[in-house]
């Protein structure tokens, strides 16, 4: 199987006249760790949305394991998926979000068990185990009963990494992930997530830590003006861009 | 002891140590207390001749008080508020759902419903549903326009004054509620439906496990106030003999012409029942507080611990496990 985990051929998007992506094209590899930057606005989270249908994309293709998102292809036509459907293919895919996005009635247990015990219909023995496994995995077993009220950002963060990874996913996006965060709780998230990489886990991650770029991603693509303006290993981005843009970028960045 | 030149400067000894705590000579208000001197003289005396009114008849106001003909009404209002508030709970569910959601047309039904429940008053939709066997002496049960017809019945035997008065109460009621529910729904941050939605939640199971529970906190301090105004409201049904706590004390006083005590009597069963139900209402939002430690209802401050863990998760163990 050569299929790319995500493939994005020349995709638009607008929000009614504002036009956000111009054409992107992405190509990630299963296994691979591929770090989206760019300036504000450049397009870098919408596409990241649209890879997990919860943006629906005017113009191109893109899909997910040779799979169109949110189509499907009939003899030359699309047919726009069920809601179950689509339901079903972003079960595979884990998105964790800026704003953490937990479930505030929920303890961090409940939020790591609820969608393998009712999605998955997995039995609660199985996902209690998962539960565990996964918030051990965030180093934050002793935590399980905590509302999320009751734990920093950091650990909320961490909580909706687990909470993602229950759904044992093949797919991970991250939407700016440590944006939210205090400067001294960055680095927890950021450990959690050097570690998922070295599992193997294939990762797109929207995000301003260019020394997270440079030392886990294998590819950087940089956003700008809602195309893909450099895309490439990190050493080639950062120390030797094509594009001018890139270089103006990085310059105010670090 | 310090000299001006060192004043406000702590002596060396001092420093990082708490001083003593502030013992200022607190400002009088001597306004406010002779205001409320008055009040409470005004109180008192109006209490005072009230209770000496022999009009009041307190031992009428007794003997009527705990009459199985006013237990049975009490029961009648408290089974009217609680039926009528099911229906408009669930049917402000729906119509909120139906407001926010894409299809136009459900839309536009659910605003035309609250737009006509809403702008009428509850009186006059009791005393339709209570006279609607002049409207529609029958009722029919079959396909409209087609001409199929399963069943009929006269609309008097099928709709008394107790189920007229369940649909004047309970259909009004949802129009308010839809309103209730649908700001509770936008309260919620759109976040958390991405995130569910994320996990691979469908629609309706990101509503009832993840935007509604959230909402409830929103909604259940109106929706309390709601029943507590509608306990009130139920007494609008005697206008159709609805059998309920007023009408069953009306037909005495009809007949001994006792009105002052026994609408006493219903004082003292509203003002027992209102307050009852706060109680119910206090445990509602302190179990859909859960999580919140800034909301009223949670006072924890520290975090839930092993024990909270234990009693937590004991019900979502499976028995055996236990």
């Amino acid at each position: 199987m050569s299929e790319p985990m995500v493939l994005a051929e020349n995709v638009w998007k607008s929000f009614g006249s504002n036009v956000v992506l111009k054409g992107v094209d992405l190509r990630v590899e299963k296994g691979q760790v591929v770090v989206l930057l760019g300036p504000s606005g450049g397009g870098k989270s919408t596409i990241l949305r649209c890879i997990n249908h919860l943006e629906k994309i005017q113009g191109g293709r893109l899909s997910v394991e040779g799979t169109l998102v949110g189509y499907h292809e009939r003899s030359g036509k699309l047919y726009e998926m069920r809601t179950r459907e689509v339901a079903k293919q972003r079960a595979a895919i884990g998105m964790v979000f800026q704003a953490f996005n937990l479930f505030p009635h929920m303890t961090a247990f409940q939020n790591v068990t609820v969608a393998p015990i009712r999605v998955q219909k997995k039995s609660r023995q199985e996902a209690h185990e998962l539960g565990q496994k996964m918030l051990n995995r965030v180093g934050l077993a002793d935590r399980a009963a905590y509302y999320p009220s009751q734990l920093s950002g950091g650990q909320q963060q961490r909580v909706a990494i687990a909470r993602a990874l229950c759904m044992q996913p093949k797919l991970m996006l991250f939407d700016e992930p440590t944006s939210a965060l205090d400067p001294e709780l960055v680095g927890e998230v950021l450990d959690v997530m050097k570690e998922l990489a070295e599992s193997g886990m294939t990762m797109v991650v929207v995000t301003h830590e260019i020394g997270f770029a440079r030392e886990v991603a294998d590819l950087v693509a940089v956003l700008d003006g809602g195309v893909v303006i450099e895309f490439g290993p990190p050493s080639q981005v950062f120390d030797n861009p094509h594009d001018p843009r890139t270089a103006e970028f990085l310059s105010a960045v670090l | 002891m310090a000299t001006t030149a060192d004043a406000g400067k702590p002596p060396v000894a001092q420093r990082g140590q708490r001083p003593p705590d502030i013992k200022a000579i607190p400002v009088r208000h001597y306004g406010t207390w002779v205001f409320a001197a008055v009040v409470v003289y005004l109180a008192v005396a109006v209490l005072v001749s009230l209770a000496k009114n022999p009009n009041m008849e307190w031992s009428v106001v007794g003997e009527y008080l705990f009459k199985p003909l006013t237990l049975r009404g009490v029961v009648v209002t408290i089974e009217l508020t609680i039926i009528a508030m099911i229906i408009g709970g669930i049917g402000g569910v729906l119509l909120a759902v139906m407001r926010l959601s894409r299809n136009p047309v459900l839309g536009a039904i659910a605003s035309f419903y609250i737009w006509f429940f809403r702008g009428t008053p509850v009186l006059v939709q009791i005393l339709i549903w209570g006279f609607l066997g002049a409207l529609y002496p029958t009722i029919y049960m079959g396909l409209p326009f087609v001409g199929l017809v399963f069943g009929s019945w006269e609309t008097s035997a099928v709709i008394g004054a107790f189920t007229a008065a369940i649909l004047g109460l309970g259909l009004n009621e949802a129009a308010y509620d839809a309103e209730l529910v649908r700001a509770g729904i936008i309260s919620v941050s759109p976040g958390q439906s991405e995130a569910a939605l994320s996990l691979g939640m469908p629609w309706g199971m990101t509503m009832t496990r993840v935007v509604l529970p959230q909402a409830m906190r929103v909604i259940i301090p109106p929706f309390g106030n709601n029943t507590i105004s509608m306990l009130k409201t139920t007494s609008l049904v005697s206008v159709i003999g609805g059998n309920e706590l007023l009408t069953r004390l009306q037909t005495v006083w009809g007949q001994t012409f006792q009105i002052i005590p026994l609408l006493i009597v219903a004082c003292i069963w509203y003002l027992a029942l209102t307050t009852i139900f706060s109680i119910g209402q206090y445990y509602l939002e302190k179990h859909y507080g859960k999580g919140h430690s800034r909301s009223t209802a949670t006072k924890q401050k520290k975090p839930a611990g092993l024990v909270a863990s234990l009693e937590n998760e004991a019900s979502a163990i499976p028995e055996e496990h236990r």
